[in-house]
């Protein structure tokens, strides 16, 4: 069994999307159910690869016992291990808090919604898990369309924002495929491992110069990595409380993991760091990204929006930690990829808890907040205080090797802009927790925050059971991962780290 | 030696809280919740006194977060100290807390003594920190259980006083204090605090200069200015928390990570070889008179205490950067002996309040006929923080004298007796107002009448603590004599 985990991975929720679909028409209330099981599949054999791939290296799998490099290959070693871990079991997490949401948010498509649900997350595990260059085109595209349809399908202002997705991401994924292009031509193959191989002798070539340019351009659409992000905001802030926290934590950071995948196992990081020589250029472009997100999430008046800003932000942290060059940064870049993928997450999900009390987020809905929904906003200002950095919550953990490694490198840029960013996260956060401490509701009391028996006027409406419990899972998560800082590093993310980076 | 108690006196405070909500409907089983966190926390730390008398270091690792920076405890003389100040006068303040938010019917009353909880367990945890990442990590912890203290009204005014407090506190240390750990962290290759300094022999003179100015600003609970204006800005707090944290456990939180800054990460000889310990000895003193001068000019009384608690703070600073023993041992015990006086202080302050409503010394005319009691712990209070006898204050005040000479500057020595001067000049006239001036309010002069004996009655204790710390400044003399000793190699 445990030879089959990294199929099952992938073969689970896909053949339950299946189950999905015809339940969706026959019996709607089997969807969630079945769509647990699938996802639940893909969390146990995914955590049983974790657990394989620590204790014995890195698996390869022949899908279908196709020979390399023409069958298509799975290979798992730590990184995409932990990762797919980490997509498995937020996914079903989100999942479960859903359960009230998906009703109200796709009245009538409640089959669509589970299908495309467990494919998009099928996509998803299956980019994480493949060592096949054009596999993994195939897979982002399924969970990218799965995605525009998960966001378009409600009403509102979702569909534009959508369609406007779609066109980016089209044009990204496309770049992608392009960029996979060219490799086959110059090469002849599509498997990674063989492509590593195959490209040290091209060093030089200007083909493979293009072939890099235009494959990381591609990747960063679908990242939306300043400036290539204007697609997000909308899509994000827009789409419904599921949709949206499945998508915004881990279709960014599966796209950043696939960029590091890129890099390290394809084009190594010696062709990179000497032949590509634009680290510096990359690393601004980073900076960028962490100012430029900063400030427009200051400029948001509606926590959804300001949220997905700031997603553009930490895509910064990420992609220019990749980029710095040393251990230290590639291994905050690789720690913030879990890390960011759980505290988004927690956010998101808090914000989806809020709209379905108060059907809104935009500030003056927040009012009020603590005494109505203590829970939820303990879980809020728990993903806030990772966000901003504080320990022992985990994104303090990520900005210390991320700003160890921009030291190391002598990029005082790039330490700036990741203390003025957790700087501008204090002021955002503050901000929404001074709307939701000092301002009464609008049906209470004007002025001072009231004494005694205001409290009793503003009735106690927590978020469902069913919401909670992730949402307090994920909050809880983020001291976990924090105080697991040590192990994770030393076991999981150091052997991985390719000895050409210095 | 390895021993649970550090981490569990760190604990009982935090695990209080799931107590206190639960008993939220019945304010008198939630108050001794609090009661019996403190006794347990008092006991548990006075338990780890005879060990560290001994010289016995006491810790424990709970996660190997960071290589060579995890997450541990130790206690040594120094933290012993704090943490003794802070968990037994977090009794007194308990009381206290009663007396105050019930006097005035305070709302949100559950929360206010959760968060007062927390912020005990963030001090403890300061004060018992193995190195600087678990001392950075209560640092915060205990900023963010403060803010909706600070903010407790929940009113206009808290609001911005609020974000003041922010600003200074999170802006500093997030801006200053985590970058400067990180790259002494680099330097280093550890973080654990050592008598002779982690740095000592890692860094260039410049990085070392730069380094310790990062720090120092960095902890602006401090308040050594210009990092100071949150300390006033605060003091819009429910009186118990101006007392227990704007006089005690914040600030002396903030001067105690200077002290391990001074003593654990840079060491003594790293300082001295650089001279960088009058550079920080004459920044203090800046602030000492500056923040001397302002509060003579300042009519709300618990304004003038705060100015007066920044001028106190950078005697702490000083006195640790004299870098000689006498006054290294000084300012160690300043943690002390200030807290027990300028508590009393603002003690005696809420209780004004709760019993007559005023909040500016002019209005306090004449009170001492109504408060005497009160106003005779405020008396005892202000002799203890201007430094004369027979109060706790002299002691600290005449070792931080002697550390001036030790150190050979007589111009630190004559900033100290100014300031003294300067003390006497804002304290002493509010209790010649009290007693020997007719009452500005007529219903004063018919007799005594001091408001719920829960809030005159703390104030009073810590007064005749103040007086006995004089007689008897056990066991914080022997421990500041111990902590500074260890540094000195013997």
């Amino acid at each position: 069994m445990s030879e089959q985990y990294p199929a099952l991975v992938v073969i689970g929720p896909l053949l339950c999307a299946l189950l999905v679909s015809v339940a969706g028409w026959l019996r709607p209330r089997l969807c969630l159910p079945l769509a647990i099981v699938g996802l639940g599949i893909a969390a146990a054999a995914s955590t049983g690869l974790l657990a394989q791939v620590l204790a014995t290296g890195p698996v390869s799998y022949r899908l279908g016992g196709w020979a390399p490099p023409w069958g298509i290959v799975y290979y798992v070693d730590n990184l995409s291990a932990v990762v797919a871990a980490l997509v498995s079991w937020v996914a079903l997490f989100n999942l479960a808090a859903s359960y009230r949401t998906a009703m109200t948010d796709y009245p009538e498509k409640i089959g669509p919604f589970y299908t495309l649900y467990v494919l998009a997350v099928t996509g998803m595990l299956g980019m994480v898990v493949t060592g096949d260059a054009f596999n993994l085109y195939v897979l982002l595209e399924i969970t990218s369309l799965t995605g525009y349809a998960l966001i378009g399908l409600a009403g509102g202002r979702a569909p534009l924002a959508s369609l406007n997705y779609l066109f980016l991401g089209t044009i990204g994924a496309s770049f992608y495929l392009l960029g996979v292009g060219y490799l086959y031509i110059v090469t002849g193959s599509l498997n990674m491992a063989d492509l590593a191989k195959l490209l040290t002798p091209l060093y030089g070539s200007l083909a493979l110069l293009a072939a890099f340019a235009i494959t990381l351009v591609g990747l960063w659409m679908k990242m939306a990595f300043f400036p290539l992000h204007a697609w997000l905001p909308n899509a994000y802030g827009f789409a419904p409380a599921p949709a949206a926290s499945l998508l915004a934590p881990l279709m960014t950071k599966v796209m950043v993991y696939v960029m590091i995948r890129v890099m390290i196992s394809v084009f190594t990081v010696e062709f990179i760091l000497q032949e590509v020589a634009l680290s510096q250029f990359v690393v601004w472009l980073a900076v960028a990204a962490m100012v430029a997100g900063a400030l427009m999430a200051l400029g948001q008046r509606d926590l959804k929006r300001m949220l997905a800003y700031i997603v553009v932000a930490e895509v910064g942290y990420m992609v220019g930690g990749a980029w710095l060059g040393n251990k230290m940064a590639m291994t905050g870049a690789i720690l913030h990829i879990i890390n960011d993928a759980v505290m988004t997450f927690c956010v998101f999900l808090a914000a989806g808890c809020i709209y379905q009390k108060t059907r809104g987020t935009a500030f003056e809905d927040l009012q009020g907040l603590f005494k109505k929904m203590p829970w939820t906003m303990t879980a809020l200002a728990a993903g806030a205080l990772a966000m901003i950095g504080v320990p022992p919550f985990c994104g303090f953990f990520s900005k210390w090797y991320l700003i160890r490694g921009g030291l190391e490198a002598g990029h005082w840029g790039f330490v700036g802009a990741l203390l003025f960013s957790s700087l501008v996260n204090v002021v955002l956060f503050f901000r929404i927790f001074e709307i939701a401490f000092f301002e009464p509701m609008s049906h209470g009391h004007g002025g001072h925050g009231g004494h005694g028996e205001q409290a009793k006027a503003i009735a106690l409406t927590e978020a469902p059971l069913s919401m909670l419990l992730p949402l307090l899972a994920a909050a809880l998560g983020l001291v976990a991962l924090g105080l697991a800082t040590g192990p994770l590093v030393e076991k999981i993310i150091l052997p991985i780290i390719p000895a050409g980076l210095g | 030696m390895h021993s649970i108690t550090p981490l569990l006196a760190v604990l009982v405070s935090l695990a209080a809280v799931p107590f206190i909500i639960l008993c939220r409907k019945r304010p008198n089983a939630r108050e001794s919740v609090t009661f019996i966190a403190a006794g347990i926390k008092l006991l548990l730390v006075a338990s780890l006194l005879p060990l560290v008398m001994a010289g016995k270091e006491v810790g424990i690792t709970l996660a190997t977060v960071l290589p060579g920076a995890p997450l541990a405890l130790k206690v040594d003389a120094f933290g012993l100290l704090f943490a003794l100040v802070s968990s037994s006068l977090w009794i007194v303040t308990s009381a206290y807390s009663i007396g105050y938010m019930r006097g005035l019917d305070e709302h949100s009353q559950t929360r206010y003594f959760c968060f007062f909880a927390v912020a005990l367990s963030a001090t403890i945890g300061v004060a018992f920190s193995a190195n600087l990442f678990t001392m950075y990590l209560f640092y915060e912890m205990l900023s963010l259980a403060t803010y909706p203290l600070v903010t407790h009204h929940q009113d206009p005014e808290a609001r911005s006083s609020g974000r003041k407090y922010l600003f200074y506190i999170m802006g500093t240390s997030i801006a200053l204090a985590l970058p400067a750990m990180i790259i002494a962290y680099q330097q280093a290759g550890t973080l654990a605090f050592s008598p002779a300094g982690f740095l000592a022999g890692k860094v260039s003179p410049v990085m070392a200069g730069v380094l310790l100015f990062m720090f120092i600003f960095g902890f602006a609970k401090a308040g050594i200015m210009p990092v100071h204006s949150w300390l006033p800005a605060a003091m819009v707090a429910p009186t118990p928390v101006s007392a227990l944290l704007h006089a005690v456990a914040v600030v002396k939180v903030g001067a105690f990570s200077i002290l391990r800054i001074i003593t654990g990460v840079f060491g003594v000889d790293l300082l001295k070889g650089l001279d960088l310990g009058m550079a920080v000895a004459w920044v203090a003193a800046f602030t000492i008179i500056v923040a001397s001068l302002i509060a003579l000019s300042q009519d709300g009384l618990k304004r003038r205490l705060a100015f007066s608690t920044i001028g106190q703070l950078s005697y702490i600073v000083l006195g640790l950067a004299l870098l000689s023993p006498k006054g290294m041992t000084g300012g160690t015990l300043h943690i002390a002996m200030h807290a027990f006086g300028k508590i009393t202080l603002f003690m005696c302050a809420g209780a004004i309040f709760v019993a007559t409503g005023k909040k500016n010394i002019s209005d306090m005319t004449g009170i001492g006929k109504r408060m005497p009691w009160t106003m005779a712990a405020f008396l005892v209070g202000s002799l203890s923080v201007i430094g004369l006898p027979p109060t706790g204050g002299f002691i600290s005040k005449w070792y931080l004298a002697l550390g001036c000479l030790q150190a050979g500057s007589v111009a630190l020595l004559v900033v100290l007796l100014v300031s003294s001067l300067l003390n006497a000049a804002y304290f002493l006239p509010i209790v010649y107002r009290a007693y020997f001036k007719p009452p500005v309010e007529a219903a004063w002069a018919e007799g005594r009448n001091e408001g719920p004996a829960a809030a005159w009655v703390p104030p009073l204790v810590t007064a005749a603590c103040s007086l006995v710390l004089f007689f008897y400044p056990q066991p914080f003399l022997r421990l500041a004599q111990m902590a500074v000793a260890s540094l000195f190699g013997g």
